[in-house]
């Protein structure tokens, strides 16, 4: 009976079409998924996942499927604008002005900075992936003032992990579900590791493995999670330190793994009265300084009962006790520290400020001890360690863990991150099979190499920084501070109000900027980061700040710069826009010498090529700042005679070396004349087509042998070190003690010679430097009442959004048009707000108008939506009546970008205070009805601006997407 | 006879969206395209979309699941919306089970989608002709392309592979297997539809810990000179005799 | 349901053509066994007829709105043997035609007496064609009835009394007009047709008071733990993946706030049922054209209501996945 007229299954719509298949990188998110484009007659038919890609295997997400429409989205901006005179910031009014005119603006205003102050230029990039480019620019300019978004985002996660374990998630390292039997996964929405966590998560379910998620909300992942685990924000220090203590006192932990790498077993100075109080006993005084662990500490040992230096062959040194040593100093072990720390950490304890019931957390302690114990896997892959033991097995006990911004974002993070990580240790889990696994470049030594400057000196007119701008304090002297301890760069990162901020601050520049504490600045360049919405707290104020003048009627920060591609928030608040390119238009690396897209197997990066060509004046950033490079003679993109070095970028990331023939650039494969090296080689080329020709991607794949134990494994350790990956072949000794913190702490004690910190900062230093890890409410929270703003409020990543930057699209914005803030049942009940029904969320820094959905799957005391689903109205391409600007909120006008004043003196960021990391989700609010009377729109509503030149706006009502147009 | 038809793995379905837009997007430039979006930029957008995700909660604090379903035409075995078609633009292939719609026949009365128990059919409001999954029937058979990618646009995105495709007659293809071997059902069973997609439900694996996993002679607190001891604090023989 | 206007006027107002039709046929059959007086062919039966004929047309062109590409609507008629809709298709011009020439037939005197039974019944052309009119609009109202009853998972609508309502409540309003119609060209006829509306009406009432019973006696076999399959009592939607709306939260919703809802039903008791009938008794006291007009005027507005409500009362199953935005 079926005889149709229009016959579905015809090729029809392709035939007679110019068709083309190009492979490049994604760019919907940060995960960077391999995608395959199919265009028909130049307009691009199918984005599907490559399947050749290591790291998404051919699956894509809502958003890489979606990425049609961010191609041809109306918000897009395709002309450089300046602001028109007499206009204010946040009109959003522009006119349109020619590339030449843009450069020859910046130049003149560049180069004027750099010959006389070069600190009053600040470079801060968002979610971009090219932080090797703009992080080379500024410190080539000479300016202290750059940091990408590493500090609002989840410097805690990296910080916290790679202090400990000398790597981290994030980019850095994660599960290997492949052969875990027991998963814990913690405070993460959806994260980076997008498309490969669903992949692997699927497996391990298939697989049988248990999979818990310890979460205030059960979202997403957690939905399909074997066991969830409601947690009250904010408090997982004290679940991980009560997990600690049951393990350890059921002897569940891995005793071997503890004793050989991690420094459990070595002897810490107990004498107080000692400048050398809580730090290792060392039989030597190192030979070399360098940026390893020395192996020059003392164990004791079990059958003589002496001390004995570190890993002499044969000891069974004392993982537990207090000894003296000859000289009547008193000593403890590490792991006996953490052992008295604890103690009265118990699950009961924890019960009461967690939330989670005793027995959960015992169930929980064993379930982690025993399948770690008894469920030990065997690689049948022998290897030799780095005291040259050889190993003719792999071990690893299977259980691991993932987490992300639950843990990260809360001014108690590093400390909650380092309990964690210590909890992954003394269960024997690091770069072990089932366990958790780095990826290269990681490991790195604790701390890494990379430092920046110390002082004013490294800072000069006309001269490149002094250092990195980003790095890795190791001690009080790394900081980059005055002779007075105050900060030296206007986001205060590597000062003593946040001394180990290694991503910095950016989440206080705009307001630090505005204040001019610690300095005014010129001009601002920000790039790819929505500063006047939702990568900022304090939204409305910041707008107000990025728009205020001082009394000479001066815009107190002077110059501001913003590189796009979309009609964003910040795009309005600009006097110079640079439209950017969409990541189908441009040439990009995925950088070895940035966080390139590695797996556990071995060394990955990747590079996109434009597969169609840039729409209108669009030029990628890349070219603005090789453009601006070459202009303002920065020694890295001029020759000797100050000519321009490089045509373009790609020729750039061909032919730059970190050094004169280092044979070190952006990309790691295929160098040497003929693609033939790897990491280090010439120039090569013919570079960009091998990437070209192999899915844009090179994958190197180690031994099996190089596979595990990176921070203990001989053949590994050297090999990164003939690659240049690292400059040490030495072990990479887990801290379970930190003396790395213990260095600050003795400094805010007055007990070291170097920099000291000012004395309003020592207490808040003593106590927060903590060597071991301990539970404290967060700073945000010690600071409320309480009993007036009892709710935590948090957001989670929707999996099918980007931040800010997907209401633009005509698909995405239909999954997620506005958001509700969700609320238990029973807690909306009490206050009296029905399903579906106007509500005001409120802080003690501001309160939002929204609409209220009632849940069961998120823990009474807390209240939460989706990240950055409002939008301000008329931005983004979208009409005034559009439902982000009507319905939708943003929860950052409840969060404050610095804490309340307090007795450690005024304006401190509120932020973790160990490394800046921003306290996004220590908000405490109370809810309440909206009256019948108010308007139904959310609260507040921002003034729309002017129709930005260059946006095409969109015509009539209908949008009927057909690639190549010939509609039948 | 063959009947082709996706299997939900609710187990593993995480509810990320990937099928819904992949299969706009295939859908949208293909056979069955265009797909036209109304107020694409402006309030309330709305559009055709083969295939939808929802989200249900199961149960009351702290018991609750949260459900991820995705939804698309089940291709019945005994579809409602075909007979009462009056045009026949609705039809059920012989060959191979797939329930589609005729666009070049079909008047847009939308009398299927009313006799369609499960929301699956929605007419493309611009185009004015009644729309679905068509099971992807344009790229299942194409042999221009690659046998592996011989699938639905919906299940070469799904990350957590939640969407599997194939012959549920066939009593041996791996969409069977699945279904027998892990409970799979279909929806709304009665009404006699026999929907031929199915759905695998979830299924929780336990951890069984044993008391004696806790006391083991290989303790390491026995080399460090303390074996497990109880809480100071908890009762001891001391407390209640005096002997 | 939501509620499409082109449906509701198409099945109210080939309700009343057929009704129409269904009186002017009943009042010949009654003159031809001389229960009543014959009335004027032309006049009465032939511009009766025509004016049904009207009412179809009308009916015909508001379904037209109803659907997406009527250009191709000639298509619908191919799938008879499955499709009510297509047997409507069928029977809607079928009846029209019927009903048009049996309109010419007594418009133009075209009517040849065919035989004569007993000496005395004279059956004449328009007598048979009627009858072979008056079987269709019997087909038509089942075909119309069924289109709504057969679709098994509405179950308001999924009874037979939903075909006995289509048909009583055609008839009742024909039969309004066709006393307004008797009034209007002063026919003897007015009292039968007033009390045959009468009886019509209340008969009615009595099968749509019984479908309203029942309606709120309806278990629904799918509820939320069938719709996906997991079995809980409490589930909850929380998000459709459509915030924008779609096909299914436009289609399948009336969209009224509740007290709206409630109130229709009402209306629609009074305006069909109780008004008219009171309307009919008074105008049979007074003989007032006015109110013979009113009453049919009153249960037409009624019927609006009727139907309007018959669609927004069915519950679709497919809402059990659109609960959410
Ligand atoms: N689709 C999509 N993917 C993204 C992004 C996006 O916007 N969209 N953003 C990217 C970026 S920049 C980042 S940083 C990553 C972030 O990735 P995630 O860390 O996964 O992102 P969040 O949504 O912040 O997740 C926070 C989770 O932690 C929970 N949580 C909050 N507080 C606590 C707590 O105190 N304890 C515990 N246990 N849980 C808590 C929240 O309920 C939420 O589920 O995602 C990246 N990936
Ligand atoms: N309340 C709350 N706030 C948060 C968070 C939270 O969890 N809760 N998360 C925080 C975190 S972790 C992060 S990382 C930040 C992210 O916040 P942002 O860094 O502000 O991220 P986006 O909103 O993605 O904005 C980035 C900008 O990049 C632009 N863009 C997109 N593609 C391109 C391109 O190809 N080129 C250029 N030049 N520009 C482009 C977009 O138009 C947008 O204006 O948000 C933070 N804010
Ligand atoms: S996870 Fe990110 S990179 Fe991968 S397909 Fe989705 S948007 Fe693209
Ligand atoms: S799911 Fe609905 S549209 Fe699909 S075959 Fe079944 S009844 Fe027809
Ligand atoms: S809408 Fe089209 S496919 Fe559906 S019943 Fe009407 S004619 Fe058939
Ligand atoms: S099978 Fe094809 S048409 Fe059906 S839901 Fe999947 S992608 Fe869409
Ligand atoms: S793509 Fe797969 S995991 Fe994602 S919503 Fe669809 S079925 Fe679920
Ligand atoms: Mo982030």
């Amino acid at each position: 009976m079926s005889n149709p007229v229009h016959n579905p299954t015809s090729k029809a719509t392709d035939e007679n079409s110019r068709i083309e298949i190009k492979n490049t990188t994604c760019y919907m998110c940060a995960c960077r998924c391999g995608i395959r484009v199919t265009l028909r007659d130049g307009d691009i038919r199918y984005i599907q996942g490559n399947p050749d890609h290591p790291l998404n295997k051919g699956v894509i997400c809502a958003k890489g499927a979606s990425g049609i429409m961010k191609q041809y989205s109306p918000a897009r901006l395709t002309k450089p604008l300046m602001r028109k005179p007499g206009s204010d910031r946040g009109d959003n009014d522009f006119e349109e002005i020619s590339w030449e005119k843009a450069f020859s603006v910046m130049e003149e205003r560049l180069a004027h900075i750099r010959a006389t102050d070069p600190k009053k230029f600040a470079l801060f990039t968002g979610r971009d992936q090219m932080q090797a480019l703009t992080g080379l620019f500024s410190k080539q300019y000479g300016t202290p003032n750059y940091a990408a978004h590493g500090g609002l985002c989840s410097v805690n996660m990296a910080a916290g992990m790679i202090y400990t374990i000398g790597g981290s998630f994030w980019e850095f390292g994660g599960p290997d579900l492949e052969r875990s039997k027991l998963f814990i996964m913690i405070g993460t929405a959806e994260d980076h590791h997008s498309n490969p966590m669903k992949i692997a998560l699927a497996d391990f379910k298939r697989k049988g493995g248990k999979f818990i998620a310890i979460n205030p909300v059960r979202s997403g992942y957690a939905a399909i999670a074997d066991e969830w685990v409601p947690i009250k924000p904010g408090t997982d220090g004290a679940l991980f330190l009560s997990i600690i203590n049951e393990i350890i006192k059921q002897g569940l932990f891995d005793r071997d793994f503890l004793i050989n790498n991690t420094n459990s077993a070595e002897l810490v100075n107990m004498d107080e009265a000692s400048t050398e109080h809580g730090m290792f006993v060392r039989f030597e005084v190192p030979k070399e300084e360098g940026c390893f662990d020395a192996q020059n500490k003392l164990w004791w040992d079990r059958e003589l009962n002496t001390p004995i230096s570190m890993h002499t062959e044969g000891s069974d040194p004392y993982l537990l006790g207090e000894f003296t040593l000859d000289d009547g100093t008193p000593v403890k072990t590490a792991f006996q520290l953490l052992v008295d720390r604890v103690k009265d950490y118990t699950p009961e304890w924890a019960a009461e400020i967690t939330g989670i019931p005793e027995e959960t957390i015992k169930r929980l302690a064993y379930e982690m001890g025993i399948t770690a114990r008894d469920e030990k896997i065997e690689l049948p892959i022998s290897w030799t360690d780095t005291w040259g033991k050889e190993h003719d097995h792999v071990t690893g006990n299977p259980v691991s863990f993932h987490a992300m911004r639950g843990l990260a974002a809360h001014s108690n993070g590093f400390q909650t991150i380092r309990a964690m990580s210590i909890l992954m240790s003394i269960l024997g889990t690091i770069d072990r099979p089932g366990g958790f696994r780095h990826k290269a470049p990681f490991p790195r030594p604790i701390p890494p190499c990379a430092k920046t400057p110390t002082g004013w000196d490294d800072i000069q007119p006309n001269t490149p920084l002094n250092g990195m701008p980003l790095g890795w304090p190791a001690d009080p002297d790394d900081l980059f501070v005055d002779d007075d301890g105050k900060p030296i760069r206007l986001d205060k990162a590597f000062s003593w109000e946040h001394p180990l901020s290694v991503h910095g601050l950016m989440q206080n520049a705009i307001t630090n900027a505005w204040r001019g504490d610690p300095y005014s600045i010129d001009t601002m360049l920000i790039f790819m980061s929505n500063m006047a919405w939702n990568s900022t707290m304090n939204t409305t104020s910041v707008r107000d700040m990025l728009n205020d003048k001082d009394e000479q009627g001066e815009y107190k920060i002077p110059f501001l710069i913003v590189c796009d591609a979309f009609q964003s928030e910040m795009v309005a608040f600009a006097d110079l826009v640079l439209p950017d390119t969409t990541y189908l238009e441009r040439h990009d690396v995925m950088s070895m010498l940035d966080r390139p897209i590695s797996e556990f197997e071995g060394p990955v990066d990747s590079v996109r090529i434009p597969v169609v060509e840039p729409m209108g004046e669009c030029k990628p950033f890349q070219e603005v700042l090789i453009e601006l490079g070459s202009r303002l003679k920065l020694p890295a993109f001029v020759n000797e005679k100050g000519e321009r070095k490089f045509r373009d970028y790609p020729d750039f990331i061909i032919n730059y070396e970190t050094a004169p023939n280092s044979g070190i650039g952006f990309l790691a494969g295929w160098r040497g004349k003929g693609g033939e090296k790897f990491m280090k080689g010439d120039p090569n080329p013919n570079q960009w087509e091998m990437y070209e020709k192999n899915n844009c991607v090179y994958q190197h794949e180690l031994p099996k042998s190089y596979q595990y134990m990176r921070n203990w494994n001989q053949g590994y350790l050297e090999w990164a070190k003939r690659h240049s990956l690292t400059r040490y072949a030495e072990p990479i000794n887990i801290h379970i003690y930190s003396e790395v913190l213990q260095k600050f702490r003795l400094a805010a004690q007055g007990k070291s010679d170097g920099k000291q910190p000012p004395e309003h900062l020592r207490n808040r230093i003593n106590t927060h430097f903590d060597p071991l890890p301990f539970y404290s409410d967060t700073l945000e929270a010690q600071q409320t009442d309480l009993r007036q703003y009892p709710l935590n409020a948090i957001t989670q990543r929707p999996m099918a959004m980007y931040h800010s930057w997907d209401s633009q699209n005509a698909w995405l914005r239909q999954i997620h048009a506005h958001n509700y803030l969700h609320v238990n049942t029973a807690t909306a009940e009490a206050a009296g707000i029905d399903d579906g029904q106007w509500m005001w969320v409120e802080s003690m820094h501001g309160k939002v108008r929204c609409m209220c959905r009632h849940s069961e799957a998120v823990e009474p005391g807390t209240v939460w939506t989706w990240n950055a689903i409002g939008k301000a109205k008329g931005t983004w391409g979208l009409k005034n009546d559009a439902n982000e600007s009507q319905k939708g909120f943003l929860l950052n006008h409840l969060i404050s970008e610095e804490l309340p004043a307090s007795e450690a003196g005024d304006h401190l960021s509120n932020s973790d205070p160990v490394t800046g990391q921003a306290g996004w989700y220590d908000v405490r609010v109370k809810i309440y009805p909206a009256d019948a009377d108010e308007p139904e729109e959310t609260f507040p509503q921002f003034k729309e601006g002017a129709k930005t030149p260059g946006t095409k706006s969109f015509r009539g009502r209908w949008l009927k997407y057909f690639a190549g147009k010939k509609v039948k | 006879m063959t009947q082709l038809a996706l299997v939900i793995d609710l187990n593993v379905c995480v509810g990320c969206h990937a099928c819904v837009t992949s299969c706009k997007e295939w859908n949208t430039s293909g056979t069955a395209g265009f797909m036209s979006d109304y107020n694409p930029y402006e309030k309330d957008p709305t559009g055709t979309f083969f295939n939808r995700v929802q989200t249900f909660e199961v149960g009351e604090y702290p018991n609750t699941q949260t459900v991820h379903f995705p939804k698309s035409c089940l291709h019945c075995e005994e579809p409602p919306c075909v007979p009462v078609c009056p045009t026949g633009a609705s039809y059920k292939r012989e060959e191979d089970g797939i329930v589609l719609v005729d666009y070049d026949k079909c008047i847009g009365c939308k009398y299927c989608s009313w006799a369609c128990p499960y929301g699956a059919r929605e007419i493309d409001e611009n185009q004015k002709v009644m729309k679905k999954c068509t099971l992807c029937v344009d790229r299942i058979y194409d042999e221009t392309l690659a046998e592996e990618e011989r699938k639905p646009a919906c299940v070469l995105a799904c990350p957590t592979s939640a969407r599997l495709f194939g012959d549920v007659n066939d009593p041996d293809s791996h969409v069977s297997v699945q279904i027998r071997e892990n409970g799979g059902y279909q929806l709304m069973p009665e009404w006699g539809t026999k929907p031929a997609n199915h759905y695998l439900p979830r299924r929780k694996a336990n951890i069984s810990i044993h008391k004696d996993e806790l006391t083991r002679v290989d303790n390491p607190l026995n080399k460090e000179r303390q074996l497990p001891m109880p809480d100071e604090d908890e009762q001891t023989l001391d407390d209640i005799m005096s002997w | 349901m939501h509620p499409a206007f082109s449906v509701i006027f198409l099945t109210t107002l080939i309700g009343v053509g057929q009704g129409l039709f269904l009186a002017l046929y009943t009042g010949q059959l009654y003159s031809v066994i001389k229960v009543l007086p014959v009335q004027d062919s032309a006049s009465f039966y032939g511009y009766g007829s025509l004016l049904s004929v009207i009412f179809l047309i009308a009916g015909l062109v508001a379904s037209v709105f109803h659907l997406g590409r009527p250009e191709r609507a000639w298509r619908s008629a191919a799938r008879w043997k499955t499709s009510w809709l297509s047997r409507e298709v069928i029977a809607l011009p079928a009846f029209i035609g019927t009903t048009f020439i049996y309109s010419m037939i007594h418009i133009y005197g075209w009517n040849p007496v065919l035989f004569i039974i007993n000496e005395s019944f004279i059956i004449d052309l328009s007598l048979v064609v009627g009858a072979v009119n008056t079987l269709l609009a019997f087909i038509l109202f089942i075909c119309t009835g069924m289109i709504y009853a057969c679709i098994k998972f509405l179950q308001e609508w999924a009874t037979p009394l939903t075909v006995v309502n289509y048909t009583l409540l055609g008839m009742a309003s024909g039969f309004a007009l066709s006393t307004v119609f008797a009034a209007y060209v002063s026919s003897e006829l007015v009292n039968f047709y007033a009390a045959w509306t009468i009886f019509l009406t209340l008969f009615a009432f009595i099968t749509r008071s019984a479908s309203l019973i029942r309606n709120t006696k309806i278990k629904y076999k799918s509820n939320l733990s069938t719709a996906i399959g997991i079995r809980h009592t409490s589930i909850k939607q929380k998000a459709q993946g459509a915030m924008g709306g779609s096909f299914n939260t436009r289609e399948y919703f009336h969209g009224a706030k509740p007290i709206f809802f409630k109130s229709i039903k009402w209306v629609f008791l009074m305006l069909v049922f109780i008004v008219p009938t009171l309307l009919l008794s008074g105008a049979l006291a007074t003989d007032m054209f006015a109110l013979f007009a009113s009453a049919f005027v009153v249960q037409y507005i009624g019927l609006i209501a009727e139907r309007w409500f018959f669609f927004a009362q069915a519950n679709h199953p497919q809402n059990l996945y659109y609960q959410t935005i």
